[in-house]
């Protein structure tokens, strides 16, 4: 039921039930939110979104309250204004001031609250926040004296990736965001998602940042410099750049990669065309023998920690197979580089993605062959983009070029596999494509796709029903818990840790709606239909190279370039 | 093998599991018992709540009368609540953090001295009160710190660490 209420002498229309910072921003008026997340119960904490409210003795929170009939609001009074601004500037009384040597600098929301309300001098001086920096982690690092505890990291840590390694330590003035027994974070039960860092308003999370590595190795002779990029990365760059969507971005990336001095272009994408392949071997031979249990798809690193941390009753086995971007590392160092005619030490192997477990991924131990990293660096899109700039590349006047032999070429598989379900439909196609020598489409699958953090598919191959399940975001992983424990089985199960997907990876531009997410699964699903190569097997870069070289090459066995093993990990849960 | 029975796990044993509102009766029991919160401790009462130990940590850092670390053989309560903060508790605080080099909720390394700082303990007209030992010492001034810590510490022989 709509109704008018009075703000700052218009009437404007509120809708019964929503809060007061919903009407204004539907009518238009901006009010400032720190602590605020949409999608996320209000807190009301930081208090910047306070209102005048004739009647009422004291301002009261826009996010918090609900609208009602009688309201005669004023959002830019000079009472709120002048609360608004003493906020922040008592936030700023314990800040570091150390704007321009940040990662966020540019990119804060302190920052531009502190210049939209027209800060200029510092009015108030307080002791300044302990500092305490801890990049024990390979993904996340926390700055602790930027830290305004807003507590968005706790929320989305909680709430969306349901693995709570951060919350409030301490009281009163002494409170931080700490870890269990305010342990540095690699001994916590961190997942590396990075879903934190996109909700941080300051610098105060941030992923650890490889660009002054890279930068130095582009500069080294006595090295090839070789980058592979998943699939989301060009897209997301040209939006970043303000590149017209009509110019091809994946020739584009290509062109700029060249300039700022890479030898050699692969693409993530054969490397999820080869995942695919094998994983549909495997379900294959589970198939046709009848095996019971789940096969849990390792795709999302992230996911992996989490099963060796804590999944410790589900039947059904994590599938070993590495994740796309440490397929092509290993493919890279061990049969690009003889190819080549390098040793594996004279490649420094750079991956891009939307992803900040990666980096967690290229440092396992897992993850080396005789002591040398099968992916040297990980740079998040963001990182890339910035490093973009640094090269003073204008992408504008950057000419598209091709990506190298022999990974330049990518099936739909890859693209999909980057949205939450489009790796389980790929693999379920692919496999019935093998089966029954014809391609069901995407009809099956369609329940494989949407928005809810638990889905699934009966497709048939065969005559045998396979039951596949999507956990989308680790909140639908109670639900999938539940399913088994009231008896039902699954075949084939793909987890991704961030909601959505990797298209919502935690390396991705900051912030990004649920809507922003859906538009982007969109546009794969958009690229998938229109793409002439839709299984890995009608790709070129598979049947030239893969099979013939990998696959059935006797002397160098894919067991070993394309499995990898799981730890038991001690962590405070 | 002879079953040992951990005092933590009777204690849970007694609660029934999952009921967030029994957190801090538990931990208040196994503080009771074991003289601090250890982190094993609260790995098992994770266990049973089916909560983070993140969470049963940011909870128990709330309260001041949970500590992590176990006593020292000596453990001082020193009260800073107004009368005593007035009468100068604060400079002997100070002093007490200058001689034994720790903070409140902290042990000294030889495990001798440990000391908390509260906020009454109700003998406000005879302030700066310090407990130790069963024994409130009043009206203690800055000064006399090092001798009462020293004092203490004779009385102590190294066979009781």
């Amino acid at each position: 039921m709509m109704f008018s209420i009075t703000v700052n002498g218009r009437k404007v229309l509120a809708d019964k039930g929503e809060t007061i910072l919903s009407a204004l921003n539907r009518n238009g008026i901006k009010i400032p939110t720190l602590c605020g997340m949409k999608e996320f119960t209000p807190t009301g904490a930081c208090r910047l979104c306070v209102v005048e409210v004739e009647g009422r003795e004291r301002l009261i929170t826009a996010c918090s309250h609900p609208v009602e009939e009688w309201m005669n609001i004023h959002t830019h009074s000079p009472r709120v204004l002048k609360a608004r601004k003493t906020i922040i500037e008592l936030l700023l009384a314990r800040h570091p001031d150390e704007c321009l040597y940040c990662v966020s600098n540019l990119n804060c929301e302190l920052q531009k609250l502190a210049q939209e309300l027209n800060i200029l001098e510092r009015r108030i001086r307080g002791r300044k926040t302990k500092i305490r920096l801890d990049q024990s982690g390979h993904s996340v690092v926390r700055e602790l004296s930027k830290c305004i505890l807003c507590s968005r990291c706790v929320r989305v840590c909680e709430e969306i990736v349901t693995v709570t390694a951060l919350d409030f330590v301490n009281r009163g003035q002494k409170t931080h965001i700490g870890t269990s027994m305010d342990r540095d974070f690699n001994f916590t039960s961190c997942i590396n998602c990075g879903q934190c860092i996109n909700v941080c308003p300051t610098g105060a999370l941030h992923e650890k940042q490889h660009i002054a590595e890279v930068q130095e190795y582009l500069s080294n002779k006595a090295y090839q410099k070789v980058v592979q990029y998943s699939p989301s990365v060009p897209s997301t760059i040209a939006q970043m750049l303000g590149i017209k969507p009509s110019r091809d971005p994946e020739s584009m990336l290509n062109g700029i990669l060249r300039k700022m001095g890479f030898d050699k272009i692969f693409l993530t994408g054969f490397g999820t065309d080869i995942l695919v392949e094998e994983l549909s071997d495997r379900l294959e031979k589970k198939i046709k023998n009848g095996e019971t249990g789940s096969l849990y798809i390792s795709a999302c690193p992230a996911w992996v920690k989490y099963y060796e941390q804590s999944v410790n009753d589900l039947p059904g086995e994590l599938s070993t197979l590495k994740t796309p971007q440490q397929i092509m590392g290993a493919i890279i160092k061990s049969h690009y580089a003889p190819a080549a005619g390098l040793k594996p030490q004279e490649i420094y192997s750079v991956s891009v993605t939307p992803c900040t477990a990666m980096k967690f991924e290229a440092a396992r131990e897992s993850m080396t062959t005789r002591g040398i990293c099968d992916v040297d660096a990980v740079l998040t899109v963001r990182e890339l983009a910035k490093m973009i700039k640094l090269y003073g590349i204008d992408a504008v006047e950057t000419e598209g070029e091709q990506a190298d032999e022999p990974a330049s070429l990518k099936s739909s598989a890859a693209v999909i596999a980057e949205v939450s379900g489009g790796l389980a439909e790929a693999v379920m196609r692919y496999t019935s494509l093998k089966l029954s020598g014809n391609d069901p489409g995407r009809k099956p699958f369609k329940s494989l796709r949407g928005t809810s953090s638990f889905r699934e598919a009966e497709p048939e191959i065969q005559g045998r029903k396979i039951r596949v399940a999507v956990v989308d975001g680790l909140a639908g992983f109670a639900k999938l818990k539940e399913q088994i424990s009231s008896g039902k089985q699954y075949d084939l199960v793909e987890v991704m840790v961030c909601p959505g997907g990797c298209v919502n990876g935690g390396g991705m531009p900051a912030p990004a709606s649920k809507e922003e997410i859906r538009n982007r699964a969109r546009l794969a699903y958009q690229n998938e239909e229109t793409d002439p190569v839709q299984m890995p097997s009608a790709s070129p870069a598979i049947f030239n190279f893969y099979l013939k070289e990998v696959k059935q090459n006797a002397k160098n066995p894919a067991g070993k370039l394309l499995h990898t093993s799981f730890v038991k990990r001690d962590v405070l849960l | 093998m002879k079953k040992v029975s951990n005092p933590i796990d009777e204690i849970l044993g007694r609660y029934k599991p999952a009921r967030r509102e029994d957190l801090i009766p538990i931990l208040q029991e196994i503080q009771e018992k074991e003289g601090f919160i250890s982190e094993q401790a609260i790995i098992r009462v994770g266990n049973h709540m089916k909560l983070s130990t993140t969470k049963i940590y940011g909870l128990a850092t709330f309260y001041d009368q949970f500590r992590f670390k176990p006593k020292g053989l000596l453990h001082l309560v020193v009260c800073n609540g107004t009368a005593c903060y007035l009468n100068g508790a604060g400079a002997i605080l100070k002093k007490i953090r200058e001689e034994l080099g720790i903070e409140p909720g902290e042990t000294t390394r030889d495990g001798r001295f440990s000391y908390d700082v509260v906020t009454c303990m109700g003998g406000c007209s005879n302030g700066p009160l310090i407990l130790v030992a069963g024994e409130f010492l009043t009206g203690v001034k800055p000064e006399d710190i090092t001798s009462i810590l020293g004092s203490l510490k004779k009385n102590t022989t190294s066979e009781n660490i």
